[in-house]
Order: C-alpha cells, then sequence, then structure tokens
C-alpha cells in the first residue's frame, strides 16, 4: 500500500461528509468488477481518473500517477441508481409555487389548471447538504432520479449525482420526465379517479393545441388572436417521458391504454402486480420501475378484517415480479419508494433474488436499468471506458446481508460510508 | 374475489374456436317469440337454432336443461358496480369525464350479478351533478380485461341529474372552507343544463366555423377541443344516449321541455318514481323509464311512489325497464320483474321484458341480446325453476355462447379457495413475526 493511502483513508473516517479535494487518479487492482455490460472479471483492475473511468481489465497496469486502492477480496460494481425517489428534496413536500396564504380558488375544471406543477423541476429544488444525499450515497447509491411529487402534475426530475459541491455540477439530466400521480383534488376538481383522468387528458389535447397555435401566430402574428402563455402546459410538453402509477394489473393496463391514447412515452412506476401483465407489457415495450416496498399488511391493520384473496396474492407474490419481468425481457429498474436506508433498500432487493430474480438481473435493475429507461446508459450504470466514474465497492455480495460498502466513487470521488453506530440502531429500534 | 383462480382456464378458451353449444330439453322463454319446450343451438357465440327437436353437432358440448327454464341473459340498465369512481361531483357538469376510463374488471359484483344471471349492464356515472359522465354498457366478462368487458357497439350514454342530488351543496374542503356548488335549487338544475347546451351549441358553431373558414384557405387557429361540451354536442348531434335521473313528476316535465326546445331526446329516466303520473307526456316524448319495482322513501323526493309504477307506465306506452342501481338487488332482477304481476297486472312475458328486451332496447343494443332469437348474441341464463318464482337458482350462464357461471363449480370450487386463503394468511403472519423492525419512511413518494 502507498503511504498516501492511509492518510486519504484516516481523514474520510473521520468525517465522511467531508468533500476533499482528492486525488484525481483512482486504480482500484486486483478486484472482482461487476461490469454489469458483460461478465464480471476476477482479478481486474479500474483505473479512474478526472471523473471518468479511463481503463478496466485484467491486463489494465495502474497508471504511475494513481492511487492505488488494493482490490483483493473487494467486488467492484457501478454506482447504485435510484430509479425514483425524493432525495436531495428536503421535506414532505417541495415548496409551493407560490407561497399561498390562502387556500386556492376551487377549480371549476381543467381550464383552472388545478394540482398542476408541471413545470417545476427537481433539478431547482434538490439540495446537496440534504442529509438524504449522503445517507444514500453511504449505502452505494451514487445517483438518484428525484421527482417533485406533490400534484397530479407534479414536475419534471433530475437524475444527479449524490455528492458535489455545487448542485450544477450533480445534475447529470435535469429533464428526467413527468411525475404523474392520480390524486384527486379532494372537495375541487378534479375530484374522482375519472375526474383525473379526464383532466390528463385535457392537459395533453391543450398541449397539443398550444404547440399548434403557438406556431402559427409566431409565423404570422398580425391579424391573430395571441394565444395565452401557460406554464403548465410548457412543463408538459418539455417532458421527455412521464411517470404514471400503475401498481395492479389493472391499472398497468388503464395507463398502457392512456398513454397509447395520448402518445405519450410512459414509463409505469409500481408494478407489484406486474407478473399478471407480462404479455401487454411486452406489447407495449413500456419500462417499469418496480417499487421495493413490498406490499404488507398494515401492521396497525384491523386483525379481523377478511382479506380477498386477491389482495393475499398481490403480497405474497409481488417480490416475484422482478424475475417474472426479467426472465420475459420486459425492462425494469428498482425504486427506493422512500424505504429511508440504502442497507433496507438492498435487502428489499433481496427479496425479489429470492422470489426468483438472478442477482446479476437485480444489479442490473440498480444500475444499468435504469440509466437505460432514463436515456443515460451511455454515461452511467455500467463500469466501461468512458463512462462517469460512479462505482460502489463493497467486501462481498451486494445482497449479502453482512456485506460492508468500503468505498463509494462519485464523479470520481472517493467517499467511505460512515461505520455503522450501533446506538444508531438502538435508537431506531425505541422509535418503532 | 374468490374466482380468479378458478377463471384462469376459461381466459384460453376465449382465445380458441368454441365448439358448438346444445342446451336441451329446457322450458326456453324467449320473451320475444313465445315460449317452448325444446332445445338452443350456439355456435361462434350466437344463437344458431331454437326448436323442439335439434340435431346435436359433432363436437358439441351439451347442457340438459330438463326441467329448467332457458332465458335470455338479464340486462341492468342502471347499475355501479366494475368501476373504481362513480361521481365527479366536484362541478355541476362533468361530462369530460366516463366510466369506460375507471372500468374495474376484477370488481367482485361482476361476479356476483352473473350468478344472479345479469349478462349486460349500463354502467352509470354517480347522480352528484346535473350533467354527469358517460356511461359504459358492459357485458359481466368475468376474468377478461376492462377492454373485453365493453359491449361492442353498444350507443355511448351520458348521465343527468335532477332534484335533490345535484342541488345539494357541496361539502368542506382541505382548507375547512365549504365549496358551494351551484346549483343550490331545482331551478338552478334546469339553468345548468340550459346553459351547458347554450355553450355545446356555440362549441358545435365554433368548429363549422373554423373548418369553412379553412376551407376558403384562410389562416386560422384551431379552436381548442372542449372534453367537457364534446358529449354534449354527440348529445345534441343525436350519437349519444341521455339517462337522467329523475323523482317528481315537476322535474320530469321540466327536463322533457327543456330537451324538446334544445332538439335532443332523453332517452331513458331513471329511477323515475312519480312516471305514473306523467306517462302520457313520457311517452309522447319517446322516452323510455327505469324504475324499481317497490323501493322508495329513503328520500323526501322518493316519497310519493307506488308499486304499481311499472305497470302503468307500460299500460299507457312507455318502454318500461325495471333496474338495481344496487350491486345486491342486482342478483334478483327476476323477483324485481316478477312483482308488476302483482302489482298492476303484468303479464309474464311483460314482467320478463322488463329485464331483457325492454332495457336492451332503452340501450338501442336489442339487436344483439334482450331475447332469444336465432342470430343474436348467445347470452342465455339457466334457472333451475321459473324465473319469476322466489324460489329459483340460476344454475348457469352464457355470454357470446361461454360459459362464465356454473353453480355446480362454484360450489365444488369453494374448498379449494378457502385452503388456499388460509395458507396464504398463515404464510403472511409468520413472515411479519421475523421480520425485523423498519426505519420510518422517507416522504414524499
Amino acid at each position: 500500500m502507498k503511504p498516501g493511502l492511509n492518510l486519504i483513508s484516516l481523514i474520510h473516517c473521520c468525517s465522511s461528509a467531508l468533500f476533499a479535494e482528492g486525488p484525481a487518479v483512482y486504480a482500484i487492482h486486483d478486484a472482482r468488477v461487476v461490469r454489469v455490460s458483460g461478465p464480471p472479471i476476477e482479478h481486474c483492475t479500474v483505473v479512474v481518473r478526472n471523473g471518468l473511468i479511463e481503463a478496466v481489465g485484467e491486463n489494465v497496469v495502474p497508471p504511475a500517477d494513481a492511487w492505488i486502492i488494493r482490490g483483493s477480496g473487494l467486488t467492484v460494481y457501478p454506482g447504485l441508481i435510484d430509479a425514483l425517489s425524493t432525495i436531495g428534496i428536503s421535506g414532505p413536500r417541495p415548496p409551493p409555487a407560490t407561497p399561498a396564504l390562502s387556500p386556492p380558488p376551487p377549480a371549476a375544471g381543467p381550464e383552472d389548471r388545478p394540482s398542476n406543477t408541471s413545470f417545476l423541476r427537481a433539478a431547482d429544488q434538490i439540495v446537496a447538504a440534504d442529509p438524504s444525499v449522503e445517507a444514500a450515497r453511504d449505502g452505494g447509491f451514487t445517483t438518484a432520479v428525484t421527482f417533485p411529487t406533490a400534484n397530479i402534475f407534479a414536475g419534471q426530475g433530475v437524475v444527479f449525482d449524490l455528492a458535489g459541491m455545487r448542485i450544477g455540477q450533480m445534475v447529470i439530466d435535469p429533464s428526467a420526465g413527468q411525475y404523474i400521480t392520480l390524486r384527486n383534488n379532494g372537495s375541487s376538481f378534479p375530484g374522482s379517479l375519472m375526474g383525473v383522468i379526464a383532466y390528463i387528458r385535457q392537459i395533453y389535447l391543450d398541449a397539443d393545441r398550444y404547440k399548434v397555435a403557438k406556431a402559427i401566430y409566431d409565423k404570422h402574428p398580425k391579424g391573430l388572436e395571441r394565444p395565452a402563455y401557460d406554464r403548465t402546459l410548457e412543463g408538459v410538453i418539455e417532458s421527455p417521458r412521464v411517470l404514471l402509477p400503475a401498481h395492479r394489473a389493472v391499472e398497468i393496463d388503464r395507463m398502457l391504454q392512456l398513454a397509447r391514447e395520448l402518445k405519450i412515452r410512459p414509463i409505469l412506476y409500481g408494478g407489484e402486480e406486474a407478473w399478471r401483465s407480462v404479455d401487454s407489457l411486452k406489447r407495449s415495450g413500456v419500462p417499469v420501475l418496480v417499487t421495493l416496498k413490498w406490499p404488507e399488511k398494515a401492521k396497525d391493520g384491523d386483525p379481523a378484517v377478511d382479506e380477498p384473496l386477491r389482495v393475499l396474492e398481490m403480497r405474497e407474490k409481488a417480490p416475484s415480479t422482478p424475475g417474472v419481468l426479467a426472465k420475459n425481457g420486459i425492462l425494469f429498474a428498482f425504486y427506493s419508494d422512500g424505504i429511508a436506508t440504502s442497507k433496507e433498500v438492498l435487502k428489499a432487493a433481496k427479496k425479489a433474488v429470492d422470489a426468483g430474480l438472478s442477482t446479476s438481473d437485480a444489479v442490473r435493475a440498480l444500475t444499468l436499468s435504469p440509466a437505460e429507461i432514463y436515456g443515460v446508459s451511455d454515461r452511467l450504470g455500467s463500469i466501461d471506458n468512458g463512462k462517469i466514474a460512479n462505482l460502489v465497492v463493497t467486501d462481498g455480495d451486494l445482497f449479502a446481508d453482512k456485506t460492508k460498502v468500503k468505498y463509494v466513487f462519485v464523479d470520481g470521488n472517493k467517499f467511505e460510508p460512515a461505520p455503522e453506530s450501533p446506538d444508531a440502531k438502538k435508537d431506531l429500534e425505541k422509535t418503532q | 374475489m374468490k374466482r380468479a383462480l378458478a377463471l384462469a382456464p376459461l381466459t384460453a378458451l376465449w382465445l380458441a374456436a368454441a365448439p358448438p353449444i346444445v342446451i336441451q330439453n329446457g322450458t326456453i322463454l324467449t320473451v320475444t317469440k313465445g315460449t317452448l319446450l325444446g332445445s338452443l343451438l350456439i355456435k361462434d357465440g350466437k344463437i344458431a337454432q331454437i326448436g323442439e327437436n335439434i340435431k346435436i353437432p359433432s363436437g358439441a358440448m351439451v347442457v340438459d336443461a330438463t326441467g329448467q327454464f332457458v332465458m335470455p341473459g338479464i340486462v341492468d340498465c342502471h347499475s355501479h358496480i366494475a368501476a373504481e369512481s362513480i361521481n365527479e361531483g366536484t362541478v355541476s357538469v362533468s361530462s369530460m369525464v366516463g366510466i369506460q376510463d375507471v372500468l374495474n374488471p376484477e370488481d367482485i359484483a361482476i361476479y356476483r350479478a352473473l350468478a344472479g344471471g345479469v349478462t349486460t349492464a349500463n354502467i352509470l356515472h354517480g347522480s352528484a351533478n346535473a350533467i354527469g359522465g358517460k356511461c359504459s354498457v358492459i357485458k359481466m366478462r368475468w376474468g377478461r380485461t376492462a377492454n373485453e368487458l365493453l359491449f361492442v357497439g353498444s350507443k355511448p350514454g351520458i348521465k343527468f341529474a335532477l332534484g335533490e342530488n345535484p342541488k345539494r351543496r357541496g361539502g368542506g374542503n382541505a382548507f375547512g372552507a365549504t365549496t358551494l356548488r351551484y346549483p343550490a335549487t331545482r331551478m338552478g338544475v334546469e339553468d345548468v343544463i340550459r346553459e351547458a347546451f347554450t355553450q355545446a351549441k356555440a362549441y358545435r358553431a365554433s368548429w363549422k366555423d373554423y373548418e369553412a373558414r379553412k376551407s376558403r384557405g384562410e389562416l386560422v387557429i384551431p379552436p381548442a377541443r372542449d372534453l367537457k361540451l364534446e358529449p354534449l354536442v354527440e348529445v345534441l348531434d343525436g350519437r349519444r344516449l341521455v339517462h337522467a335521473h329523475c323523482y317528481r313528476q315537476d322535474e320530469i316535465l321540466m327536463l322533457l321541455r327543456v330537451a324538446d326546445e334544445f332538439g335532443f331526446k332523453i332517452r331513458t329516466l331513471q329511477h323515475v318514481l312519480e312516471g305514473y303520473k306523467v306517462a302520457k307526456e313520457i311517452a309522447a316524448h319517446g322516452a323510455g323509464a327505469s324504475t324499481f319495482s317497490d323501493w322508495w322513501a329513503y328520500k323526501v323526493e322518493a316519497y310519493d311512489a307506488i308499486p304499481y309504477n311499472a305497470a302503468i307506465m307500460t299500460r299507457k306506452g312507455v318502454l318500461v325497464s325495471i333496474n338495481s342501481d344496487s350491486d345486491e338487488l342486482m342478483r334478483h332482477l327476476n323477483n324485481e320483474a316478477a312483482k308488476t304481476m302483482k302489482y298492476g297486472g303484468l303479464t309474464e312475458t311483460e314482467a320478463l321484458s322488463l329485464i331483457t328486451i325492454n332495457p336492451a332496447k332503452q340501450l338501442m343494443i336489442d339487436s344483439k341480446v334482450g331475447s332469444i332469437e336465432v342470430g343474436k348474441d348467445a347470452d342465455i341464463t339457466i334457472f333451475d325453476a321459473h324465473p319469476l318464482s322466489n324460489f329459483s337458482k340460476v344454475t348457469k350462464v352464457f355470454i357470446d355462447g361461454e360459459l362464465y357461471f356454473d353453480r355446480d363449480r362454484d360450489i365444488a370450487d369453494r374448498p379449494a379457495l378457502a385452503s388456499r386463503k388460509k395458507e396464504l394468511i398463515t404464510k403472511a403472519a409468520e413472515e411479519q413475526k421475523k421480520s425485523p423492525p423498519v426505519s420510518p419512511r422517507r416522504p414524499g413518494l
């Protein structure tokens, strides 16, 4: 081991949050490298330079200027990606677009654009110092796709790296897509599921006409009525893809049909019952974000309630969904769905492995697949030359219980997770 | 939701060409062509032959109906099953919403309706507003997808509502304020309908104007499509059927006048408990009436009702049906129809018509369902006794010539389903015991 390494490790042990100016070149030598884009390589070297992966291979010689990390006994994976999260956004909800002192007037219909902040961008809302960023990174997540989530048209997501001095440096793609919920608006329009769907349909119709009307007007403004500026339609038009909630098979069917009708590029999220929708998913080619928050009976639920067989089956079979999707060649990725710690996220993914998903497909669902779904697989998701140097280095199989994350590289910067303190665990148990 | 597992093989049947079916030696109540003791041949989902003696084709499935009664599948003109939302009650005109968007083919009420002999139902938006949402006519194809439930070729419909429900004010909202939704009176309900159709006419004119100017080569920006007004234009053009919830004679006459004035038709008056008072006027407009046999007094406007309503309206020349508006009542519509023989003296065939051919006519699907006639869809219900008897039970139900309900099989399947359920509950309880505490969730999603 080179003498410099100990010093660096020491600094990181003291404070992993410290964003130290580290060396620009690293070589992880003699490690098992799970590239994801190809079969794993034993006794492999990965060279990281200036934030990018410079070389990968058995016969790669660590460059003279590199800080060497002895990799024997360690496994290198691409940095994990949380395909749908609120990491980096503090608090339960993003701040309102305009501070509301009095309640918004009830909507008379779609024309009032209720519950619509399609123009919000998570890229403008994430906070680098948010504790969730470091927590996710310590568990091996190097990238998150974070969305505003508060409205029917909630806003655009951002693909961003989980370390950096400035938000601008962390952002990989500020236009990840529009996050749509089917939450109704209570006593104001839309107050029902069918109202929400009708509203979404009207918005997309309006957006189509908005484009046409603007194009005609911009060419010939004289003598034509000026189309009204509408930021909610701008937000929709700027979104390259649309996230639609679909948990049960019925909902998957419904959302696929809606997307077809509106001619939008959907990504479904939820997917607990997607094992029942293999044919329609295959036909549509629509990717699925599978929640890792597996459905379970509410802990404080009424024990006497007689649950229908269909609900029981959904719970029983949900973790087998990823395995079924993988077998059928349906593109899917995992998302944390609010699970607080990365350890628990990986444990939940392990449940899918136990229910039939191969370990390599499970890794893919946390790396290359989400990168493909969001159109960033040319820079993220696998360990290949020229890609962004996001890596997670562990002392064993990613999904094994005892495995620890040793190092995390984000944009070529090395981090060491804070050791798990036994006190923290005790506190957690007390709060249960 | 017990039937999910048991029905899996039926789905495969749908895809393969089904073999012909002969239902033999039953009392066939055709409803429109009399009653005979004989057999029925089903081929390619349609009724192919009816007669006292039918040659059984090779490979046919034979159903012995000796001592049993074979009737057309029951049609329910007013139901709210199989939908994940019913009312968009936040606005007084919600014609932009539609049941088709929220159909839930996994609602157990579909299977239970089958067990009551129902094969087709009109799934309506609720009655919270003067002009409600779009309706969907479905067949009870239990085990299929939402799209496969739809009655292909049925005419689209829309719900209207008069009286207490649409004039009810909105509840509190998230901020504690009360939404004072207009209207608050019966006069206001009329005004809402007039206003909506006035807008719809203007909307139709704006598109005509646009098309005309465009064809003259003028540079014009197209009008915005309005999903609220489009269904109303369809009503004006006679392309969408109006099903209007109503109770009192005064509001019934009001609606008929408004419709006449704006030049559209009311296809059915729903509930219409005071219809017996204005039956002549209803018949003159050409509206159908879809009512209950003896269900009333659940609110003030539903007090002045009589069990003779269906019979009186029938005698005055109104096309009448008996509906359920309830997933429970839906399972014994045959008994509801039978009551009109006691109250009002309708004949057996007239009583059966109230739940078969009449609602089919009201929904304009009578060329396909509603009676046992050669060429119609093979939607067939078999009862073990006369369907107008209290003691009859449904033994088998076919839709498009496929067996969707079989009482014997239902009973046989119950133990297996119960043990599967027990197994899952035990397993889940064990896992819950094992699982460690988890951290509180991050908020947001």
